[in-house]
């Protein structure tokens, strides 16, 4: 049976972790690739680096970590953040990340979603979405782009549906009312997205706890989900989540 | 030596990573005859099979290719690497593949809405009745292994199946026929159980 999929998440800038992660006694709590092989070492399913970098600079740094990056991990590795043009996806692809995600670009420009699917194959494009709840009777949601801070009027689910049309393999979909609050994924999100789109669906934003990645595996229904913090700081580890989702009924990779 | 083989898709960088980190000497080519001098041959693939049958003609790779695989050179096929073996797909096509192996490469028909496709994520596989797959010697039955993919092979000719998949259909995981093996699954994705299967690829007389 496929399982469902736990994936650390990584923010990245000018190279190094944004926050640090202090789960294992690292030598420097701040190298990405140190972070990385221990999360391969601890059998995370996949990791995820958003690059926050906003320099031209480091989007070059981006791409000799993911090349360093790749040539220690054995599992699939996903890049997002800033990526605008199919260059940058092919850059990305050749230093080895395994799938590129889009955020910001793909809804300014969604020919960028086709193309470089038609390029590479739909199971390498992932697009991001940042979804925030509209005030109003009706439950809606409205994507966000530019990390959040500005607001597009598009209505989350309706771009949701388009980019798996367009040639998203897969969608990355953070809440941004939830980002942060460790209270718990958007669980109607997730759940209404999933039953849209016909590719696979990573929950993000909100984890506070090992309940929270079981609600959005099962009433969430996301095929994986994506969890920084609760992993970076030592709380939990992946291997206690994959027994608390196995212990509860939820496929997960048994461990060697 | 071994060649990893440059169709002109596909992130190559982690097998050649992967072969070098258990004890080959990989390298990454698009050179026919530098095909034609390896000991072993590794043909990794992603995006669309019409790509990557285009881009193995258009350097004579598919000529070098059937000509290892005559000489009976160990053969691992990783994914599209496994689908061109056969005699064609239906994803943007029908495309014609090599032709090593009979048989088609068609797309998967959820049953359910909410089965999705791609197939992504890690899967369990297993034996199929009554093989015995050197590649596989010593993991054990129903081991996980990271697959990504929408279409698999349907092989025509029986046996050639070693290793099973459930995706709501049991699909062909991997397939053998005499020097050629190929996993539809990603061994450089699989961590331990991947590079385990690797080793014994890069040791297989």
């Amino acid at each position: 049976m496929l399982t469902r999929r736990i994936i650390p998440c990584l923010d990245v800038k000018d190279g190094r972790v944004v926050k640090g992660v202090n789960f294992v006694a690292l030598r420097d709590a701040g190298d990405p690739v140190l972070a990385a092989a221990a999360y391969d070492a601890q059998g995370a399913d996949e990791l995820c680096y958003l690059d926050i970098s906003a320099s031209h600079e480091g989007r070059k740094t981006l791409l000799d970590l993911v090349e360093r990056t790749a040539d220690c991990i054995f599992m699939p590795l996903t890049v997002g953040g800033g990526v605008r043009t199919v260059d940058d996806v092919t850059a990305l692809l050749r230093a080895g990340a395994d799938k590129v995600a889009m955020n910001t670009a793909a809804l300014l420009d969604p020919t960028l979603v086709r193309a470089a699917s038609d390029r590479f194959g739909a199971q390498a494009i992932v697009v991001a979405v940042d979804a925030r709840r509209s005030a109003g009777p009706t439950l809606r949601w409205e994507v966000f782009t530019h990390g959040g801070r500005h607001a597009t009027g598009r209505d989350a689910l309706a771009w949701c549906e388009e980019a798996a049309r367009l040639g998203a393999g897969e969608l990355l979909v953070t809440s941004m009312d939830k980002d942060g609050t460790r209270s718990g994924y958007d669980l109607e999100l997730t759940a209404e997205v999933a039953r849209r789109v016909p590719v696979p669906v990573i929950a993000s934003g909100g984890v506070g706890g090992l309940e929270d990645l079981r609600l959005g595996l099962t009433v969430g229904a996301a095929d994986a989900v994506l969890a920084a913090s609760i992993f970076h700081f030592g709380e939990q580890t992946i291997r206690a989540a994959k027994a608390y989702l196995a212990a509860h009924g939820v496929p997960v990779r048994a461990l060697a | 030596m071994i060649a990893v083989v440059d169709s002109g898709s596909g992130n190559l960088r982690s097998v050649e990573k992967a072969l070098a980190a258990v004890g080959g000497r990989p390298i990454v080519t698009a050179d026919p005859d530098v095909v034609r001098r390896a000991d072993r041959v590794v043909v990794p693939g992603q995006g669309a099979f019409r790509d990557c049958m285009a881009g193995l003609a258009a350097r004579g790779l598919d000529a070098a290719l059937r000509e290892v695989i005559a000489a009976g050179r160990p053969y691992l096929g990783i994914c599209l690497g496994l689908q061109v073996l056969f005699d064609e797909s239906e994803e943007q096509g029908p495309v014609r593949g090599l032709g090593v192996l009979a048989g088609r490469v068609v797309r998967f028909r959820p049953e359910s809405p909410t089965r999705k496709v791609p197939h992504m994520g890690w899967n369990d596989v297993h034996l199929a009745p009554g093989r015995d797959e050197p590649n596989w010697r010593g993991l054990p039955d129903g081991a996980h292994v990271y697959f990504v993919h929408s279409y698999y092979a349907v092989p025509s000719e029986p046996g050639v199946t070693v290793l099973e998949c459930d995706y709501g259909v049991r699909f062909a995981a991997a397939v053998r026929k005499d020097n050629v093996f190929a996993c539809q699954f990603h061994p450089e994705k699989s961590q331990s159980v991947g590079l385990a299967l690797l080793t014994r690829f890069v040791t297989c007389a």
